[in-house]
């Protein structure tokens, strides 16, 4: 097989999966009649046209990509973390409660207290599915979805219980479900004039960098990876594997926490309902997307910022619903492990170079 | 007494959406597979159901055909989305675990999507009307509990000796067992692993897409965003409770649909205790019990989760 050949058949095969997944995200355009080419012209540019759209779009690239980073470490240590979710809401919860008990701490004691708090609250959310994997043989893809279940429920008692905004008790208030307008010695500084863009940003930046190093450079990282990629390969070579994928749990859970303890520091500034918005699930597919490597992460969280931006104007400009995004990371998913898997068959690569050599060459060329 | 007696009537129509979802996901599993996205396709069942009986059928004798038809779309949809996880997992041979996550998000991404293109706002549909049937339902305890629900309610307990003479008295149900066990030894002597798991995927498709138009047709008797609810989750979840047999399936289902019906009677009598807490409980219970089932795994079958390969030789 010559070396061209191989390059032209996965640059085939990766354009084909692109293809099939915009395929079938326009059979569902077509099915609620919208004009397919527009949708995703607007999804992919409209959100580039102003300083505004485009700080909007990182806004979301930073839990995205926080969120993506543990869960690559968890995937990559052998276990799939969905329970982001949860774990985000349960970080929220604690940052929460930090800046609620100890409103006068200064600043720059109260705010790595309270995204410490939050890690540690979604680190608890994570270490739960951990230890029942690790232990008991329960399946992690149910027991996360399950204590995502149980954190909505819970936040959602906090909101409408013990968090209540004063205010909202009151009769004037609505009594929507959330707490009062948190201290503003725990705002996160917005840098850009008249956006929202904070300074998260360059805290999931040093995090992918930290990801980066605990798994690639350290004896820690390295057999968390060994754990993930061979189990028993790993068992055999004494490394204790149950303990490393618990660790992963926490770290993954952790990060979560931390997602959501900016977004609650830097965009919303008090916890109520809807501040997770899909992230949890949308950072599976930005990992996946990223490869799985901090390095891919990043841009990945970018395109995700900007696909999530954009099908909330579609609404708009399209009359397409902004639950198209679901749509499009289901099949982004689904495209992503099949391709994953087809690159990696040599069989298959075998039998389209014969093909390739009886129906596209006149004299067969030396294999290299 | 009278109390018991609306628990149990009310428990055992809230049990069919698992029960169906999970009998199909057992022919599934049976087959080697594991479908988590049976929570989309639920989604997606439960959105085509109404949408048949919604858009054309307005009350009237005739509302039953229309009922009927929006059964046969959402089954026949759910089907193919079993086809498309089969395209995925059994001929690309990805990982199902994540695989399973992104058919869920698919699911419920179209079901939202078209929900609010075709339907919009939260409309009610008249739904499946309930049918008494004739002298058993006038039993006084055993009436109001056993025979005076929707026809699906008798249909899906029929399932159940249905699925268990399927899986264990038929050709095809060796053959999707065969598969789940060992493949390599099912493909040597004839038994196409591919085609049976697709087949298996189809079916448990179909199911789940008719667990979710029951969940709209005749439980919401509308169709919402988080209608689903984990469902299809607790039904992967039940499976593995229930030991892969439809017996012990149908009382797994039957332990959490009590479980929510005792809960709403609680609500029912006025005992303070916070309303998030109990709708918590099921989603605490399938992890209990999953803790506690460990041993299960081993009566599982062997090759599930193992995408199989005729042309690999170990």
């Amino acid at each position: 097989m010559t070396r061209q050949f191989k390059l032209t058949y996965k640059f085939t095969i990766i354009i084909l999966a692109i293809l099939a997944a915009m395929g079938i995200g326009s059979i569902i355009l077509l099915a609620i009649g919208a004009d397919v080419t527009k949708t995703y012209l607007v999804i992919l540019l409209e959100p580039l046209k102003s300083t505004l759209q485009i700080s909007e779009v990182l806004l979301r690239a930073i839990p995205l990509s926080i969120i993506a980073l543990g869960i690559s470490v968890a995937y990559r240590s052998g276990i799939i973390n969905i329970g982001a979710e949860g774990q985000m809401m349960m970080g929220i919860l604690g940052t929460t409660m930090v800046a609620l008990s100890l409103p006068t701490l200064p600043k720059i004691i109260l705010i790595p207290l309270a995204i410490l708090t939050g890690a540690l609250f979604g680190g608890l959310w994570g270490f739960i599915a951990g230890v029942l994997r690790a232990k008991l043989g329960v399946s992690e893809l149910l027991s996360t979805v399950m204590l995502n279940y149980i954190a909505a429920q819970f936040y959602t008692f906090m909101l409408r219980g013990p968090f209540l905004d004063p205010a909202e008790k009151t009769l004037g208030g609505a009594g929507t479900p959330q707490s009062m307008r948190l201290t503003k010695n725990l705002w996160l500084t917005r840098f850009i004039p008249r956006t929202r863009l904070h300074t998260g940003l360059f805290i999931a930046l040093a995090l992918a960098v930290l990801i980066y190093l605990l798994l690639w450079k350290t004896d820690f990282g390295y057999k968390m990876r060994a754990s993930g990629a061979s189990g028993r390969a790993a068992r055999y070579g004494g490394i204790s594997v149950g303990w490393y994928l618990v660790v992963s749990m926490v770290i993954s859970g952790a990060f979560a926490g931390i997602a959501g303890a900016i977004e609650v520091a830097g965009v919303h500034r008090r916890a109520l309902e809807g501040i997770t918005a899909g992230y949890g699930f949308s950072g599976i597919v930005v990992a996946l997307f990223g490869g799985l490597s901090p390095i891919g992460i990043i841009p990945a969280s970018f395109f995700f910022g900007l696909l999530i931006v954009g099908s909330d104007m579609t609404q708009r400009l399209v009359g397409v619903p902004a639950n198209m995004i679901n749509v499009l990371q289901g099949i982004i998913i689904l495209v992503i492990v099949s391709t994953k898997m087809i690159l990696a068959d040599p069989y298959l690569m075998e039998r389209v170079w014969r093909w390739y050599q009886r129906h596209c060459k006149t004299k067969p060329e030396v294999e290299a | 007494m009278n109390t018991a007696v609306n628990i149990l009537s009310l428990g055992i129509p809230f049990s069919v959406a698992l029960l169906i979802a999970s009998l199909g996901e057992m022919f599934n599993q049976r087959s080697g597979v594991f479908n988590l996205g049976c929570e989309g396709i639920m989604a997606m069942g439960a959105f085509l159901g109404m949408l048949v009986p919604y858009s054309v059928g307005h009350g009237g004798p005739t509302s039953e055909i229309f009922n009927v038809l929006g059964l046969l779309l959402a089954m026949g949809v759910g089907a193919l989305f079993g086809l498309l996880f089969a395209l995925v997992v059994v001929t690309f041979r990805a990982p199902q675990g994540i695989a399973g996550i992104g058919l869920q998000m698919f699911g419920v991404g179209v079901a939202g999507t078209l929900f609010r293109h075709f339907i919009g706002g939260t409309q009610s549909v008249p739904g499946i009307s309930k049918f008494p049937i004739p002298l058993l339902s006038k039993i006084p305890v055993l009436g109001p509990i056993f025979f005076s629900h929707n026809v699906l309610v008798y249909i899906a307990f029929l399932f159940v000796p249905l699925s268990w003479y399927i899986l264990f008295r038929t050709p095809w149900g060796l053959r999707v067992r065969a598969a789940g066990t060992n493949p390599r030894a099912a493909d040597s002597i004839g038994i196409n692993v591919t085609r049976v798991r697709y087949q298996a995927l189809a079916v448990g498709g179909a199911l789940a897409g008719l667990a979710g138009a029951y969940l709209s047709l005749c439980q919401a008797k509308m169709f919402s965003d988080g209608i689903i609810a984990g469902r299809g989750f607790i039904a992967v979840a039940l499976v593995y409770f229930g030991h892969w047999h439809p017996v012990k399936i149908m009382g797994g289902a039957l332990l959490f649909s009590l479980a929510q019906s005792l809960q709403l009677a609680i609500q029912g009598q006025g005992i303070a205790f916070p309303y998030e807490f109990a709708v918590m409980l099921p989603y605490v219970l399938v992890i209990v019990v999953l803790a506690f089932s460990r041993e299960s795994q081993l009566l599982g079958p062997t090759a599930l989760g193992q995408p199989f390969n005729r042309e690999k030789r170990i």
